[in-house]
């Protein structure tokens, strides 16, 4: 009991059950509260002012025409912003991508933003602004940008993790590498070598909700902001950190959340709001447009990546090797090192080396993309190793089996694995009716394993029991999909309750401690554990009243199926006392009933899945269909079963998108060419099968139940499954992600004059 | 300094409730006037900030617009219907099934409901669905405007992308069809990445007629998205006329289809992807107007 | 030029100032507090903001306010009979078919739509009904489900 929260196998009543959620009776009735659905009484519409170029000093921006727009309460640039980052980097690079200082580094870089009475009158006041650019040279993708010869973008960038430090500035921030054993002794063991290079495209999020805000800061310096983020405690302290305010000062409520991703880990508008809204004295609500949240928010890193790997003829990988690139936008991230360490984390590496580089280019900053930089390395890895399997007659699914990493394996990227789930989701793969279904003509079948870390991270939640035995309990990490009936069944299970007596609700910043984001996979993995220590705590307290009640030594009391239950002399005698008796006589015995947890949610067990695709190539267009598609990942534990399957379906449905046809277009003139809905092509509900999961519990032996994150691993496999399909059915190596119908066609077209011109020679 | 004033940036919304009204306000207007038909393409393109109308003329409180009419001289849609009215005329997607087609590939069920053939036509984009399948059924524009109304091959709307014929306060009323021949079948087909919910990367429609033996008499084909206009390929047309869909004369079709490309490269499809599926989809039109047309 | 719109909204008379350019979408959530009205893209390419108007599915973004004038409207907050969830409402919650929810206003007005035109569809029937509607969180999976199992029990066969 207590903090204990190791692992102990347990028959689970409410924890495994699929009751309907708390919060979806105000979804289902438009009630829910969304980032653009809230008001402050006396609110301005902000706007935002963006650059149309990629790359240029600011020479001059002329706002006094803007101000003096009758309506216009605030106009604010890089001024009003001022620099309280105290030379840390990163804070200084997320405040100069809110509104750019000196330079604007991408097209839809925020350089002034406006707050007037109504929206019609800030879209005028913007266009009263003038912006003077001294235009530089712009590079935008990645694998130009890695070159010497490229435009450098940041004189002050030498990369880092090599020695000795580079004398030249670079686009190339960082570079990193893992593994271990010795690779050039593995390649000599191999039969046969496979060595191929692979790109992939920018992809966003594609959360359907845009980033909106409400920001207010009174005369008195205190402030509050509403906001749709997947971390309010995280965007009060960069928020106050930007604004030079005291963290408590600021009192952040998150709203219910229209899709994150990982692109509502970050802030973008959020300190512009609170910014103008210090200068105007009046509240601010901001909402980006469509066209915005695509061009300055959320992507993910377009990669460009090597992959060398060696395998023994009956089937053992001798070595395998990695070179990543991964654009990072224009400031430095750590994407590609994420790349570095996942893309083999599936397998027993016996010699492996990694390494990974952060190259900078004119394009938005990137963000974390559910199982960050994870999808782009295994869609490298994943390939290579469908085609070792052909090369040594081997079914694909056995070498993988035979090479798999085990309990005791060390990982790729260095510590020694627990108890994982790579193995058996292999084997329920190859016992998947899907595995033996017939193929038509140019159909195809391909399959992949994905890997995540998964993170828990620091959480605090508050268990407080009514006067009439109901339950609520408040947590600081944000719901994203469901974690609030998840948590409820863990209390109702842990409490011996319930779950219609146990609500979840999500606390303000004022309510609770620090809590992490809602990212990593951690949400019901890090605040169900939390949730269990609240529990517990209040459980001590209800034996406490029970003994007082009875009038006996409280080691006399138990808690048993949701009672206190007296033990020893005279318990015959004393009726076990509910939840509802001993709260109704809270008031005499001591007080409010509440159990209060803070922890660091250590040991999230780490992930992984297997994808099974079928597809169907057009051979006259290059056109792909998606035919069949089967998830199955390991969960630990799942808590609300149909919660886990809506995550693997979505996340294999975003990965299907990134395969086919999802990718940020720019121009020459270094401009986004496709920033919305019509012709960023996120799947629509006609492009998808049904999406089959099969849920594996291997319990994670560093939570009370088992559970591991279950949210981020789904969109690993999908790249390389449908590119193995789409190999299988055409037999040409895709390589190139996304697969769109004119890159098919072309990659079949140069196959076909390959093959010509071979029978030619 | 000047006070700017958001009076400046008001904008006019008119309802006129018949034709002779609309052309008037469409004539004595000032500055920027656009006619609001299914607003698909006039409202997400202000909502973009790319165009900032003055004056807005809402057509459809016009009654003798938003009706689909089977005349003596064939189906008249009036430029108020919205796309999905086309797809529930069982008499229209009977005689003309092609166009049906095309004009029920606007845009997602939500789109349907407001879009019409007229603005897909006026807005005057390469790759509308509703303009080849138009062109192969030899489709006519009816044209009102201060001087009257006039006729004109739907060929001649469209001049270029975003630029109509049209003149200040002219307007198109409604499309006329020809009346359908028998043994004759028309089809459009389009390539998009997504089942749904896209934009033709590459389109071709065909209208065949066939005598009693199965042998072409009259041909049409059109195509999309693969030049500034829609085109209409009188070369392929003529390569099926006389034949009854052998390879090669489907082969000589598809030829004279990708000659007549002359596509751009952009962020939907490439030059040679164009050229090289303009051929192949007409091929698969041309099957279907046939199978249509009788032919076996 | 602000215009005055006398419409019905869920069944009430509703009168409603607005520019003359103001979409539909916007007048709904600023001027009558109707958020279940979601923008998610404002350029009809996303579905969030669905309605119906006279009883054809549109999106609202792509119709102006003014529009309105004399029509009827109907938004996710008339879909249910007071407090009994339509059965779309309902299998959407037993079927899991929202994760974030902020695509469902939308998505069960189209299905209601789709359902009323169609009562029996096909999944493929279902799938381009609704492709006008994006759902980022779930491969539309659990929500076409959601829609089959309402039809069914719309049908009277459950």
């Amino acid at each position: 009991m207590g903090n204990d929260t190791k692992y102990k196998a347990r028959t689970f009543r409410a924890v495994g059950t699929r009751p309907v959620r708390p919060d979806g009776i105000d979804k289902v009735t438009g009630r829910a509260r969304y980032g653009a659905d809230f008001s402050m009484p006396g609110q301005l519409v902000g706007r935002v002012l963006r650059s149309d170029v990629p790359h240029a000093t600011i020479k001059k921006i002329e706002t006094a025409k803007a101000e003096a727009l009758p309506g216009v309460k605030a106009v604010i640039t890089a001024k009003d912003l001022p620099d309280y980052t105290d030379g840390d980097e990163e804070l200084y690079a997320v405040l100069d991508n809110c509104m750019a200082r000196k330079k604007v580094l991408y097209d839809g870089h925020a350089v002034a933003a406006v707050a007037a009475v109504d929206e019609k009158t800030a879209r005028a006041a913007l266009k009263l602004i003038e912006v003077e650019y001294k235009i530089h040279k712009h590079v935008t993708d990645v694998d130009e940008a890695f070159k010497p010869s490229a435009p450098v973008i940041r004189k002050d960038c030498f990369t880092t993790g090599v020695k000795p430090r580079p004398k030249k500035a670079s686009n190339v921030s960082a570079c990193s590498e893992f593994g271990h054993g010795n690779i050039k002794k593995g390649f000599k063991e191999a039969d046969v070598i496979i060595e191929r290079q692979f790109k992939t495209g920018q992809t966003h999020q594609g959360y359907i909700e845009p980033h909106a805000c409400v920001g207010s800061i009174s005369p008195d310096g205190s402030g509050d902001l509403w906001v749709c983020t997947q971390g309010h405690f995280v965007y009060r302290q960069m928020c106050s950190q930007l604004l030079g305010m005291d963290q408590s000062r600021l009192r952040v409520t998150s709203s219910e959340i229209g899709g994150g991703f990982g692109g509502k880990t970050h802030i973008w508008i959020e300190p512009v709001a609170l910014a103008l809204s210090r200068k105007a004295n009046q509240p601010v609500k901001v909402v980006m447009s469509r066209e915005e949240v695509f061009r300055a928010s959320g992507p993910t890193s377009a990669t460009s990546i090597d992959v060398k790997m060696g395998v023994t003829k009956d089937g053992r990988i001798t070595a395998g090797e990695a070179t990543l690139r991964y654009a990072s936008g224009p400031y430095p991230g750590s994407w590609a090192q994420l790349g570095a360490m996942t893309a083999f984390a599936c397998y027993d590496m016996p010699n492996v080396k990694t390494t990974g580089y952060e190259v900078l280019v004119n394009r938005p900053k990137t963000t974390a993309y559910r199982a960050p930089s994870a999808p782009m390395a295994a869609f490298a890895v994943e390939s290579v190793i469908d085609e070792l399997a052909k090369e040594i007659s081997m079914d694909a699914v056995d070498l993988r089996i035979k090479n798999s990493a085990q309990e005791g394996t060390q990982s790729s990227y260095g510590p020694v694995y627990g108890p994982i789930g790579i193995g058996a989701t292999l084997e329920a793969a190859r016992e998947h009716p899907h595995m033996k279904a017939p193929l038509g003509e140019n159909q195809g079948r391909g399959m992949a394993c994905g890997f995540w870390f998964n993170f828990g991270g620091q959480s605090c939640t508050s268990l407080n029991i009514a006067e009439d035995g109901s339950v609520t309990l408040t947590v600081g990490t944000i719901d994203v999909g469901g974690a609030r009936a998840s948590l409820s069944l863990v209390v109702a299970e842990e409490l011996g309750v319930e779950y219609e007596q146990v609500k979840t609700v999500i606390g303000d910043t004022g309510t609770l401690g620090f809590n992490e984001m809602t990212d990593g996979s951690r949400g019901t993995f890090a605040s169900s554990m939390s949730a269990i220590v609240s529990v517990r705590q209040a459980i001590v307290q209800l034996k406490s009243r029970a003994a007082q009640i009875w009038d006996i030594p409280v080691d006399a009391v138990e808690w048993k199926d949701g009672h206190a239950v007296a033990t020893g002399r005279g318990a015959k005698n004393r009726q076990p006392l509910s939840v509802a008796d001993i709260a109704a006589s809270a008031a005499k015995t001591g007080g409010p009933l509440a159990g209060h947890a803070q922890i660091v949610a250590d040991g999230a067990g780490v992930s992984f899945a297997t994808h099974i695709c079928d597809v169907e190539v057009d051979p006259d267009t290059g056109r792909s269909t998606i035919l069949r598609y089967t998830v199955l990942q390991d969960a630990g534990k799942a808590v609300h079963p149909t919660y886990v399957e809506g995550q693997f379906q979505g996340g294999a449905a975003q990965g299907i998108g990134w395969a086919l046809n999802e990718e940020y277009i720019y121009g020459k003139d270094g401009r986004l060419q496709n920033p919305g809905f019509l012709d960023y092509r996120i799947p629509v509900c006609s492009d998808l099968p049904m999406i089959d999961t099969q849920i594996l519990e291997i319990p994670n032996p560093n939570h009370p139940y088992g559970v591991r994150g279950v949210g981020e691993t789904s969109i690993v496999p999908p790249l390389a499954a449908i590119a193995n399909a789409v190999s299988n059915a055409t037999g040409v190596r895709m390589t190139q992600v996304p697969m769109s119908p004119p890159r098919v066609l072309e990659a079949l077209d140069e196959h076909l004059a390959m093959s010509r011109r071979r029978k030619r020679a | 300094m000047r006070r700017y004033d958001t009076r400046d940036i008001a904008v006019q919304y008119l309802a006129p409730q018949t034709m002779t009204e609309a052309v008037q306000a469409l004539a004595e207007s000032k500055g920027r006037v656009h006619v609001l038909a299914g607003g698909s393409d006039l409202l997400a393109r202000m909502k973009g900030g790319y165009l900032e109308p003055d004056v807005i003329v809402d057509i459809k409180r016009i009654k003798s617009m938003s009706v689909i009419k089977k005349r003596a001289e064939g189906f008249s849609i009036g430029a108020g219907v919205p796309c999905i009215h086309m797809g529930r005329h069982s008499a229209l997607k009977k005689a003309w099934p092609g166009v049906v087609e095309a004009a029920g590939l606007i845009g997602s069920d939500q789109i349907q409901g407001r879009c019409t053939i007229v603005g897909n036509l006026c807005n005057a984009s390469p790759a509308a669905d509703s303009v080849p399948a138009l062109f192969a059924a030899g489709a006519m524009a009816v044209i009102q405007g201060p001087k009257g109304e006039r006729i004109i091959n739907i060929e001649n709307v469209v001049k270029g992308p975003g630029k109509t014929s049209l003149k200040k306060g002219e307007m198109v009323e409604r499309i006329q069809l020809p009346v359908k021949q028998a043994r004759s079948g028309d089809a459009y087909l389009r390539l998009t990445p997504r089942t749904e919910m896209d934009i033709a990367i590459v389109s071709a429609s065909v209208n065949l007629t066939l005598d009693r033996a199965g042998t072409v008499t009259e041909a049409r084909v059109a195509l999309g998205a693969v030049a500034p206009v829609a085109l209409l390929v009188a070369k392929a047309g003529k390569a099926l006329i006389g034949t009854q869909l052998d390879d090669e004369a489907l082969e000589t079709m598809a030829a004279a289809c990708r000659d007549a490309c002359d596509p751009i490269d952009d962020k939907r499809g490439t030059i040679d992807y164009r050229t090289r599926v303009a051929g192949v989809l007409a091929t698969r039109a041309a099957k279907l107007a046939w199978q249509r047309a009788g032919g076996k | 030029m602000s215009l005055l719109i006398e419409t019905t909204v869920n069944g009430d008379q509703r009168e409603f100032v607005c520019e003359a350019d103001e979409t539909l979408m916007d007048a709904l959530r600023n001027r009558m507090s109707l958020t279940g009205v979601k923008e998610g893209c404002g350029t009809g390419d996303c579905g969030a903001c669905s309605i119906l108007l006279d009883g054809e599915l549109v999106c609202s973004c792509l119709v102006l306010g003014a529009e309105a004038a004399g029509r009827t409207i109907e938004t996710v907050e008339g879909i249910s009979d007071g407090d009994e969830l339509h059965p779309l409402q309902q299998k959407f919650l037993e079927h899991a078919a929202l994760q974030c929810g902020i695509c469902t206003p939308g998505f069960l007005v189209a299905a209601k739509a789709l359902l009323e035109r169609n009562p029996n569809p096909t999944e493929e029937e279902i799938r381009y009904g609704l492709a006008g509607n994006l759902c980022r969180c779930t491969g539309y999976d659990k929500i076409v489900r959601a829609v089959q199992a309402a039809a069914v029990e719309m049908n009277g066969e459950s």
